[in-house]
């Protein structure tokens, strides 16, 4: 598994990106990975879906979807579209942090 | 005496209560079982009905005959539960009492959830294919359809038998082929997920798959609308796919009881701990199969394995013992592929499906991540395990417990 260094650390990462150990994560990691993204600004909308993410996969073990982020989390779903565009579950858990969301197989 | 109540006598309700009544003394509980409908439907089987494999009738039976003499059940539906009162009142009027309580509601479609998908395509050229209503129409539907363009939209995850729509696309190209018509049908696969395969070690096995059997894929769609006069589905970005046939696997929810009882999470699924299978809210309530917020797949063969898990745990709150907390998250799956073949998938929470033998390590008979005859055979054999072993609460020979031996990482 790939280690690369992000933010000034080591951080562990798939094949795809996505981090392999949600431990390690930091905000300025998230910073980073969102410029990678081509998102210049985590603005506090961002923040806030992000967090959502991070607390709600702690409790559930799976990374929300859409309809989680707007049911619980209270987040529009043109908001989320417009804040991480092209597949905003995917992008959201990358800089979040976690793995890519996944079926069964 | 003291009163455990089952509520729901779908594959999860029915084995509890073959379980109940095999381990609890009778003159010491009643256990009684409430369900709205006469007939169980065996779920599985309505994969195989589009394509004329099963008929309608091949996959129903009526409820009574697979619970137990001594095991009240009620025909009713449930109005509501009180778990304050340690009460359920039914449709009926009737008001329930309980020591104990296990939700097996399962889960339901809800294509009134996307805007558009009820209108004036349904049942004309846009079917889904988890309800028997469904899948019957469908099957009308396919013996004269010429062609043309059919996708395959999951709306939304999570969904019950997650692998049955790509076996659905399996079986199209094989059936489409049979009917000498698979060079004027277009089949595609439309899922919100990132991929058809999204599993490291199925992905880097199964992951030509599609493309072998020219089986298009478009990834990360969310479905936002259907729009029935220009025949195509938006997603939320405005990205556009047109049909001429849409089988859609519209939003998967639990029962609307669990919303009205106020015990459901966005989906009216039940908030439950993940390894002993009680309620995250009440002592006395217990959840099992799809009625559960578990990451585990929705199947019947979890809600089997989730039995066994379940009657030990009941049984050890009776006596006042602490839970197990063995429930793994197992699931065990065949996958129809097409052309008398299939595959056969076995996980749990932290293991991804991976190759091997199963359930003899080494011998088999069944090949796990691979496409073989002895997979379909497994798979056709299931629905009489099902009616005769499953759901009458006998042991099979396969543990609760996800096994490691006989396959490789
Ligand atoms: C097309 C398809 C293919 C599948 N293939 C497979 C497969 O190959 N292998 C596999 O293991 N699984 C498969 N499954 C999944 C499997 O059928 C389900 O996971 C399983 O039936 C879940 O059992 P359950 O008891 O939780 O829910 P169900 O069996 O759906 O039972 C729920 C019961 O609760 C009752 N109920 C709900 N609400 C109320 C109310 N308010 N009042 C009264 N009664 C109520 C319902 O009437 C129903 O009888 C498939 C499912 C489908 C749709």
């Amino acid at each position: 598994m790939p280690v690369r260094e992000i933010a000034g650390v080591h951080v562990d990462f798939d094949d795809e990106g996505f981090m392999t150990n949600p431990d390690q994560w930091t905000e300025e990691i998230a910073k980073a990975l969102a410029e990678e993204e081509g998102i210049s600004e985590l603005t506090e909308g961002h923040w806030k879906v992000i967090n959502f993410i991070r607390n709600d996969y702690k409790e559930k073990g799976q990374p929300p979807t859409i309809r989680r982020m707007n049911k619980v989390g209270g987040i529009a779903t043109k908001d989320l579209y417009d804040w991480f565009p092209q597949g905003p579950a995917k992008k959201a858990a990358k800089i979040a942090g976690l793995g890519k969301p996944q079926g069964c197989v | 005496m003291k009163k455990i109540l089952i509520l729901g006598a779908g594959t999860a309700g029915t084995i509890m209560a073959n379980k109940l009544h095999q381990v609890l003394p009778h003159d010491e509980w009643q256990v009684t079982i409430v369900d709205q409908n006469e007939t169980h439907i065996y779920q599985p089987g309505l994969l195989f009905i589009p394509f004329n494999i099963y008929t309608c009738n091949d996959v129903i039976k009526p409820k009574r005959d697979f619970i137990p003499q001594e095991v009240e059940l009620i025909m009713s539906g449930i109005d509501v539960i009180e778990p304050e009162k340690n009460r359920v009142k039914l449709a009926n009027n009737q008001v329930l009492s309980y020591d104990y309580l296990i939700i097996a509601t399962g889960s339901h479609l809800a294509p009134d959830e996307t805007e558009g998908l009820l209108g004036d395509g349904w049942n004309k050229n846009i079917f889904e294919f988890y309800t028997l209503e469904g899948a019957c129409n469908l099957q009308k539907f396919l013996k004269h359809w010429s062609g043309g363009k059919m996708v395959l939209n999951i709306v939304e995850m999570p969904i019950k038998c997650p692998v049955a729509p790509l076996e659905f696309l399996f079986l199209a190209d094989w059936w489409f082929t049979e009917q000498g018509i698979r060079d004027k049908v277009d089949l595609t696969f439309v899922t919100p997920l990132p991929g058809a395969f999204t599993k490291p070690k199925a992905a880097s096995i199964l992951g030509d798959f599609l493309d072998k059997k020219n089986i298009h894929l478009v990834t990360e769609f969310n479905t936002g609308s259907v729009d029935s006069s220009a025949n195509k589905i938006v997603s939320f970005d405005g990205k556009e796919v047109e049909y001429d046939l849409l089988i859609t696997i519209p939003t998967n929810m639990g029962d609307a009881v669990i919303e009205r009882s106020g015990l459901g999470d966005e989906l009216n699924f039940v908030p439950t701990h993940k390894h002993t299978l009680q309620s995250k809210a009440y002592e006395n309530v217990y959840v099992i199969g799809d009625a559960t917020d578990l990451p585990s797949s929705k199947a019947g063969s979890v809600a089997h394995f989730q039995a066994d898990v379940l009657i030990e745990n009941i049984q050890r709150a009776i006596d006042g013992l602490p839970l197990v907390e063995e429930f793994d998250g197992h699931a065990n799956c065949f996958i129809e592929s097409g052309f008398g073949k299939g595959l056969l998938i076995d996980f749990n929470y932290d293991v991804e499906p991976l190759p091997g033998k199963f359930p003899l390590p080494g011998i088999g008979p069944f090949s796990l991540l691979q496409e073989t005859k002895a997979n379909h055979w497994g798979k056709m054999m299931f629905r009489w395990i099902y009616w005769n072993l499953l759901l009458r609460g006998s042991e099979l020979p396969i543990q609760a417990q996800m096994n490691m031996a006989g396959k490789t990482k």
